[in-house]
């Protein structure tokens, strides 16, 4: 089973959520999709580490071929070409790599070499395997490097985690892409509540099954819950908000390794969490 | 000598964006003559300064003043041998006067692109 | 006009409210927020009146026609974004995964298929006696550059004569921050202290080095963690790169956030140590040292 872990908003602790569940498990696979601030790695402290680079194809011009037709020049909808002094240049962080320019010469000018864009690190933690990107610093899009890392890291068997970037954008998109159930994680306040909301119609879009984890609860707003309820939303825990428990997160303990008490908790969110996604298969079966 | 500089909306003063100016002045200082042409990268969707930039060596332009530049734009100029120098005034014919005179300096800075890019 | 970016690199350290508190102690007569992806300042600054909306045109989406398709799957074999699917009747697009680059278009043999506009997101422009401009990705949508840009240069041609500019931008290091940082005279990171945070810190600030943007730190909630506050201001010492000071965990600006306010409309520990990063990050804005 895939249970991504998404928040729209930043901050509410979908790293902590995602990590803990990963290590309450058993024979569970941890694959960090938040590539560009990876954090998993900070708490699972993956060892035996395997390191593969992450690469998108950038388009060469062999001069001697080219015409200097410009096919080339004008099919490429991003702008990435220019031709200048006779032959075609390419600006590699506007390029899509879609390999248009390469389809549409006439002659054959065009290869594509791999240009480097990010890396897939894998290594071990205890039962949990973990799977980071990383996307080198100065790149604009995760999504090549987030396809890696779910390539690398599906299993049949298990549990697989995935920590999902923040937001409701493209890169979120994808890591949830091949999710059996979603698991938000929102803090009750009315920042939270505002990109809850967001983060909840897009995976109603993809009628994925969800439920919610409210974190750092301290009672006192509840416009969170009412939305929960008034969406049937199903909200499968709540966590208090405990500065205890944020001094640990922020020294980079993974809490159910150190606590039998909070590990007991992310069991029981597993156990709610495979119920709930049970339930939906056999809804659907019956549909 | 050809010279390019992208203008605003009213023709006259001199647009602070390069990739999206609407237009482009081109000056020929022998023939002392001006055209104004629109520029096809004014509503691209990424890679403006690219495609504007393309537009300004397809021109035949040898220099361009500008108010600021970014930096693939740059790039693409320097391979060309398309100087860019940076604009003093508010107007493109104080701008082309200057240029005459020999007061325009180059630029030399540039900024980092918008980058369209999903 | 002088452009201050206020990001994080992490979620949730606090932008939105530092950016907010900073937006009262300015007076500033414009701010915009560039977090596209998820907006949230313009919960807090209360009385806007109604927006100016234009639609946000992003990259084309493809889109078959059915009548024209036979189902031969050319466009599908070529397309690099997963984005093609197919039932018994005929292939179709999936508009998320689609990044418009044309190349089914061109291979298909019954040109069945077109490149259209898609209205990727809304940008809203309050005019008032300030100017707030902001925005919103619609979901799954990429090109959140260019509409960071977008909401850049409504606000830089709606107040040209305010001479101090707010901005609010995205957690991250990608394309929306990268497009925020353009042209902007100082970058304020507000870190948290904690492994994640020191971690994502030293990721924005490479970020921000490759595009040669001044940065000055600050740490939030620095009350949680002093331990990892220490390390923050060690590694900022030892990096020369300019601090601004702590603010301290205060339940007070959780309370005044869900009332709609800013931090800075009440006086509380967190508003207090707020308006002195303010001060000193004004003041490396005008070049003083303090």
């Amino acid at each position: 089973m895939t249970v991504a872990v998404l928040s729209g908003k930043g901050g509410t602790g979908k790293t902590f959520v995602s990590v803990n569940l990963a290590a309450a498990a058993k024979d569970a696979v941890y694959l960090d999709c938040d590539v560009e601030e990876p954090n998993g790695r900070l708490f699972l402290k993956p060892e035996q580490v395997t390191s593969s680079p992450v690469a998108v194809p950038l388009p060469t011009f062999d001069g001697e071929k080219c015409t200097g037709c410009r096919r080339c020049v004008e099919f490429c909808r991003f702008n990435a070409l220019v031709f200048v002094k006779n032959r075609p240049m390419v600006f590699p962080e506007v390029c899509h790599s879609c390999g248009g320019c390469a389809l549409v010469c006439p002659v054959h000018a065009v290869t594509e070499t791999p240009r480097p864009v990010g890396t897939v690190e894998e290594g071990l933690s205890g039962g949990v395997r973990v799977v980071t990107g990383i996307l080198n610093p100065g790149e604009v899009s995760a999504v090549p490097v987030i396809k890696n890392v779910l390539q690398k890291g599906m299993h049949a068997e298990g549990l697989t985690v995935v920590d999902c970037p923040p937001g409701s954008g493209c890169s979120v998109m994808e890591s949830v892409s091949r999710a059996d159930y979603c698991l938000l994680v929102a803090e009750p306040t009315a920042f939270g509540l505002h990109n809850f909301k967001m983060v909840l119609r897009l995976v109603r879009l993809l009628h994925k099954p969800c439920g919610v984890v409210i974190n750092k609860a301290n009672g006192e707003y509840s416009p969170l819950e009412q939305f929960c309820a008034e969406t049937g939303t199903p909200v499968l825990l709540r966590i208090p908000y405990s500065a205890e428990l944020a001094a640990r997160t922020a020294a980079g303990e993974v809490a159910v390794r150190r606590d039998a008490a909070i590990a007991g908790t992310f069991r029981g969110l597993l156990d709610e969490i495979r119920k709930e996604a049970c339930d939906e298969k056999t809804a659907d079966f019956e549909r | 000598m050809k010279i390019a500089i992208p203008i605003e909306e009213n023709r006259e003063a001199v647009c602070v964006s390069f990739g999206r100016a609407p237009y482009f002045l081109i000056h020929d200082m022998e023939t002392k003559t001006s055209e104004i042409k629109a520029n096809p990268a004014a509503e691209a969707e990424g890679g403006a300064g690219l495609k504007a930039a393309q537009f300004v060596v397809d021109t035949g332009a040898d220099a361009l003043i500008t108010v600021r530049c970014g930096q693939n734009a740059a790039d693409v100029f320097k391979a060309a041998g398309v100087k860019i120098y940076k604009a003093l005034s508010t107007y493109a014919d104080e701008n082309l006067k200057a240029m005459a005179e020999g007061k325009l300096d180059e630029l030399t800075s540039f900024h980092a692109g918008f980058h369209g890019k999903s | 006009m002088r452009k201050l970016l206020i990001l994080s690199g992490k979620g949730g350290t606090g932008k939105t409210t530092a950016a907010a508190a900073f937006i009262r102690f300015a007076e500033a007569r414009a701010f915009a927020d560039c977090d596209v992806d998820a907006p949230n300042l313009h919960l807090v600054e209360g009385n806007l009146g109604e927006p100016e909306c234009f639609d946000y045109l992003g990259s084309h989406k493809a889109v078959v026609d059915p009548e024209k398709c036979v189902n031969c799957g050319s466009c599908q074999a070529v397309c690099r974004f997963d984005a093609i699917g197919a039932d018994e009747k005929s292939h179709f697009v999936n508009e998320f995964a689609c990044e418009g680059c044309g190349v089914c278009a061109a291979v298909c043999p019954q040109s069945a298929i077109s490149l259209r506009d898609d209205v990727a997101g809304e940008v809203r422009l309050y005019m008032g006696e300030r100017v707030f401009a902001t925005a919103e990705l619609k979901m799954g949508r990429g090109n959140s550059g260019k509409l960071v840009a977008e909401v850049k240069s409504a606000l830089l041609k709606n107040a040209p004569a305010a001479d101090l500019a707010i901005i609010d931008g995205s957690p991250g290091i990608g394309c929306p921050v990268i497009a925020s940082m353009s042209g902007v005279d100082l970058v304020l990171i507000v870190a948290e202290p904690s492994v994640s945070g020191i971690s994502d810190l030293e990721r924005i600030l490479k970020t921000a080095a490759v595009f040669r943007t001044k940065a000055v730190v600050c740490v939030n909630k620095w009350d949680t963690s002093p331990e990892k506050t220490e390390a923050i201001e060690r590694f900022c010492a030892e990096n020369e790169i300019a601090y601004a000071g702590r603010i301290p965990y205060d339940a007070e600006a959780s309370n005044a956030i869900n009332a709609g306010k800013s931090v800075a409309d009440i006086d509380c520990a967190a508003s207090r140590a707020l308006r002195e990063v303010f001060d000193r990050v004004t003041g490396q804005l005008t070049g003083s040292t303090q």
